[in-house]
Order: C-alpha cells, then sequence, then structure tokens
C-alpha cells in the first residue's frame, strides 16, 4: 500500500516536471523562431546597402563620409551578428540611424530622387527596417514570455537545473522606446 | 494588449455561432409565420418553415466558404503581387509581421475613391482590398495606418463575422422582400377562398407575418450596424498599436474624410466591411442608428485620445488632410 502511494507520487511530480519542461521548450522555440525571423531581414539589408552605396556615389561628390559612414556601420553591424543580441542590436541600430542620415541627404539630391534605381532600393531598404522593427517587436514579446517562465516559481527550480538561461533583448533605439501607450480596453 | 484581441477574437467566433443559429431562428419563424398565414394549418406551415431553415442553413454555410469571393468579385476586386503593386505589397508584409498574421492575398479596385476593406473567414483565408484612388492619395505611413486598421479585423476574427452579417441580414431582407410580394398576389386570393374556415386566426397571423417581415430585416440590420462601430474604433486602436504611429492614421482617416469621391462598387450589401463608409450622404457624418461607421472626426479623437491629444473639429481636419 504504502509502496503505491509513493509510485502514484513519483508519477505525478514526473508528469508535472515534463509539463514544465515541455512548456520552456516550447516558450524558447519560438524566441529561436522569432529571432531567426530578424536575420533574415537583417541579412537582406546588409545585401542591398552595397547595391545603395554603388547607385548614389556617383551623383554624391562632397558627401562621401555620409557613404563610408554607411559602409562602416554595415560591416560593424555584419561582424556584430556573432557577439550575441545586445552587441548585434546595437550595431544595428547605428547602421539604421546612418542610413537615415543616407536618405536624408538623397533628398537633396533631384537626378537621385528622380533614379528609378534609387527610389527602388529605397523603398526595399524602407520595408526592410520597417519589417525588423515589427519583428523585433515580437521577439521581445516572446523574450519577455520565455524570461517571465524561467524566472517564476515554481519553473525557476527546474529551469536553472535543466539548462534554460534568460535571454536578451532585441533592444529599440530610444526614439521608438517613446511610444504612446495604447488602452485597447475602450468601449 | 494581446488578451485584448484574444478577447475579440473569442467574442467573434461566439457570437459568429450566435448570429448563425439566432438567424436560422429567425427564418424558421418568419417561414412557419408565412406558411400558417398562407394554409391557415400548422401542418401545412411545416413545408415552408424547412424551405426557410434549408435557405437559412445553405446560405450560412455558402457565406462562409464563398462569400468572401462574392465579396470581391461583386466590388470588382483585381489580385495584385511584388511586381505591379510592389509598396503596397511591402507595406501589407510589414503589417502582417506586425499583427502576426499571414499574408494575406491583396487586391486593387480601380476606383478613385479612397477606401480599402478586408474578408475572409480567418486569417489563413484573408483578403485585402484597396481602391487605387487610396494608394495614390495616402503617403507610405497613411497606408500602413489604414492597412494596419484592416489586418487587425482579420486578426479579431472581425472579417468571419461581418461576412456571416452581410449575407445573413441579406438573406433575411430577401425572403421578407418575397414574402410582401407574394401575399399581395397569391396569399390575398386564398384567403379569400377559404373565408369559411379559420378565417378570423388566419388574418391574426397574416398580420404578424407581415409585422415579422417587416420587423426581422431592421432588426437584423440594427444588429450589424451596432457591431460594425464597436470594431471600427477597436481596430483604430489596434491599428495603431501595430504601426506605433497614430499620425499616420489620423492623417489617413482626414484625408478620406475630406475626399468627394463616391465609391461606385460599393451597396449596401457590402458597406459595412469597407474602411470608412463608402455611401457619402447627408447622415453619414452624423452618428445616427444606421451609420455603419461611426463619425471620422469621432474616430480621429478617439485615436487623439489615446495619445493625450486635443480633440480635433472639423477646420482641423480639413487642415490635417492638407498637410501634406
Amino acid at each position: 500500500m504504502e509502496f503505491l502511494v509513493v509510485i502514484v507520487v513519483l508519477v505525478v511530480l514526473a508528469v508535472f516536471v515534463i509539463g514544465i519542461y515541455n512548456g520552456l521548450v516550447g516558450r524558447r522555440n519560438r524566441v529561436d523562431e522569432a529571432l531567426a525571423q530578424i536575420e533574415v531581414q537583417l541579412k537582406r539589408r546588409h545585401d542591398l546597402i552595397p547595391n545603395l552605396v554603388n547607385a548614389v556615389k556617383g551623383y554624391m561628390g562632397f558627401e562621401q563620409k555620409v557613404l563610408t559612414d554607411v559602409t562602416q556601420a554595415r560591416a560593424n553591424a555584419v561582424s556584430a551578428g556573432a557577439q550575441g543580441v545586445a552587441a548585434q542590436a546595437q550595431a544595428e541600430n547605428m547602421l539604421t540611424s546612418t542610413l537615415r542620415s543616407l536618405f536624408a541627404v538623397v533628398e537633396n539630391y533631384p537626378d537621385l530622387k528622380a533614379n528609378q534605381n534609387v527610389l527602388e532600393l529605397q523603398e526595399s531598404l524602407t520595408t526592410t527596417e520597417n519589417q525588423i522593427s515589427f519583428s523585433r517587436q515580437h521577439y521581445n514579446a516572446t523574450v519577455l514570455d520565455y524570461n517571465n517562465g524561467i524566472q517564476t516559481i515554481p519553473n525557476l527550480v527546474f529551469a536553472g537545473m535543466f539548462g534554460f538561461t534568460k535571454r536578451d533583448f532585441f533592444d529599440a533605439e530610444p526614439e521608438a522606446a517613446n511610444v504612446p501607450n495604447v488602452d485597447l480596453s475602450l468601449s | 494588449m494581446a488578451a485584448t484581441f484574444y478577447a475579440q477574437q473569442s467574442a467573434n467566433r461566439r457570437n459568429s455561432v450566435i448570429l448563425a443559429l439566432a438567424v436560422v431562428v429567425l427564418l424558421g419563424i418568419l417561414g412557419f409565420a408565412i406558411g400558417y398565414a398562407l394554409t391557415g394549418d400548422p401542418v401545412g406551415a411545416v413545408g415552408t418553415t424547412i424551405v426557410a431553415l434549408v435557405v437559412g442553413f445553405l446560405m450560412s454555410i455558402g457565406s462562409y466558404f464563398a462569400g468572401d469571393k462574392l465579396v470581391l468579385a461583386a466590388s470588382g476586386a483585381k489580385p495584385v503581387d511584388e511586381t505591379s503593386a510592389p509598396q503596397l505589397m511591402n507595406v501589407v508584409r510589414e503589417m502582417t509581421i506586425a499583427a502576426n498574421v499571414p499574408m494575406p492575398k491583396v487586391y486593387l479596385i480601380d476606383d478613385t475613391a479612397p477606401n480599402a476593406f478586408a474578408t475572409g473567414r480567418d486569417p489563413k483565408h484573408a483578403s485585402v482590398a484597396i481602391t487605387t484612388g487610396l494608394l495614390e492619395k495616402l503617403d507610405r505611413e497613411e497606408l500602413q495606418g489604414v492597412i494596419g486598421h484592416e489586418l487587425a479585423h482579420v486578426r479579431n476574427l472581425d472579417i468571419r463575422f461581418t461576412l456571416l452579417v452581410g449575407v445573413m441580414v441579406g438573406s433575411v431582407a430577401l425572403l421578407a422582400d418575397f414574402f410582401l410580394r407574394f401575399t399581395f398576389w397569391g396569399g390575398g386570393r386564398r384567403s379569400r377562398d377559404r373565408d369559411s374556415g379559420g378565417g378570423g386566426l388566419q388574418a391574426v397571423l397574416f398580420v404578424v407575418a407581415i409585422v415579422l417581415a417587416v420587423v426581422a430585416p431592421i432588426a437584423a440590420r440594427l444588429v450589424q450596424l451596432a457591431v460594425s462601430r464597436q470594431r471600427e474604433y477597436l481596430a483604430d486602436a489596434s491599428s495603431v498599436e501595430l504601426t506605433r504611429n497614430p499620425a499616420g492614421l489620423e492623417r489617413a482617416l482626414a484625408k478620406i474624410a475630406t475626399d468627394k469621391e463616391v465609391l461606385e462598387v460599393a451597396n449596401r450589401a457590402t458597406q459595412h466591411l469597407y474602411f470608412t463608409n463608402p455611401i457619402k450622404k447627408f447622415e453619414e457624418r452624423s452618428n445616427s442608428m444606421f451609420a455603419t461607421h461611426p463619425a471620422i472626426v469621432d474616430r480621429i479623437n478617439r485615436l487623439r485620445a489615446l495619445t493625450g491629444e486635443r480633440p480635433l473639429d472639423a477646420a482641423d481636419v480639413a487642415a490635417l488632410a492638407d498637410v501634406t
């Protein structure tokens, strides 16, 4: 009889732990998937930038510095890919801001603004950048969910045991953090 | 915020089922009343009841699976892809990432009036249609706001509910219409033939049936309107939640509000689907009981309330539309 009780308790405990473990694995996979989505778009942006630089190089005689800044920032962003999410986010934000200044300069060149190739590249980069920022929101939401998952009781006890470690947010640029707090509970 | 749209999704699932059942029951009652009034005999009414129920059932199944194609065809929407409308496709793709829904099919309607709608039975079978006028008149940020609004309808499952509403309400109206004509030409003669037996009861039922026939479409329509306005406000708020750019949607609304063009392909059966009410009449600007959409100034001001900005009046809206 006592033996039976022990067995039942052990089985219940095992089911409980398996449930926690599977839940954490599911959350971690969502984080990885969301990060992979960002990587795809970052890669696309890295591929598009040399084309843009080549397309505008001939026109922008006096603003070579903007172009070298963009090229440099791109190189940094590519190499930061291997240094973890936090470093990567910082390098990509840098790249975003240099791209902004490049687009601002392009505005001063009527020839460039009328160039179909440049317009298409600009649209491609704009959409890629928007996709990056929306993917980042999604990624950060999955990270929040995962981190909450491994830091709350009772999961906390098992997370360390199974080697689940905290993940970094892909930090938004400072200005993007200044978002209105939208309350959808209206009506 | 996530909880809000899950709540909206389950509300829409539930409401879709309730609506389908309510309309089937309403059709059944209507069918019975018509049959009883015409034959003066409950057994005779069974036939018309069954016909009405079958019609209601087929209508709901048909609208669930094919309603979106019907609506798109009726609006003259043409599918587009990356080569024919690159920027539109880009904007839609961005917003699908933000809303975390699959890429919908995208359509263009060749009409200079700026407007848009989304339809389909679920996010996997969704379509977004916009007019060429919208594409020409709005800039990228404004387009994002409108697409965000439409994808919010997709994500919240508003598209399923409005699809069902459109076809169901249409079918009740159709049946009532049919009945009103039938009583004039056929029913009247029959009741004279039979005035020896059960005439009094039959006359009463006639009145009941006529009242039902008149009230049913109005009631069904009021349901449609009441829910439609709330979901427009919610979709606006969700759009801002997705784009993080209230100014874009506000400008889009202001531009559309001040636009004088009339969308020719819209009609009474499809008007509730659109981004803004496509049928522009004097009552369109008021929040009357019959409006499918809130007045645009109200929509802008609700958005501004979310971000704590000063509300606008009509003149400010006109100025906002001219900004770009």
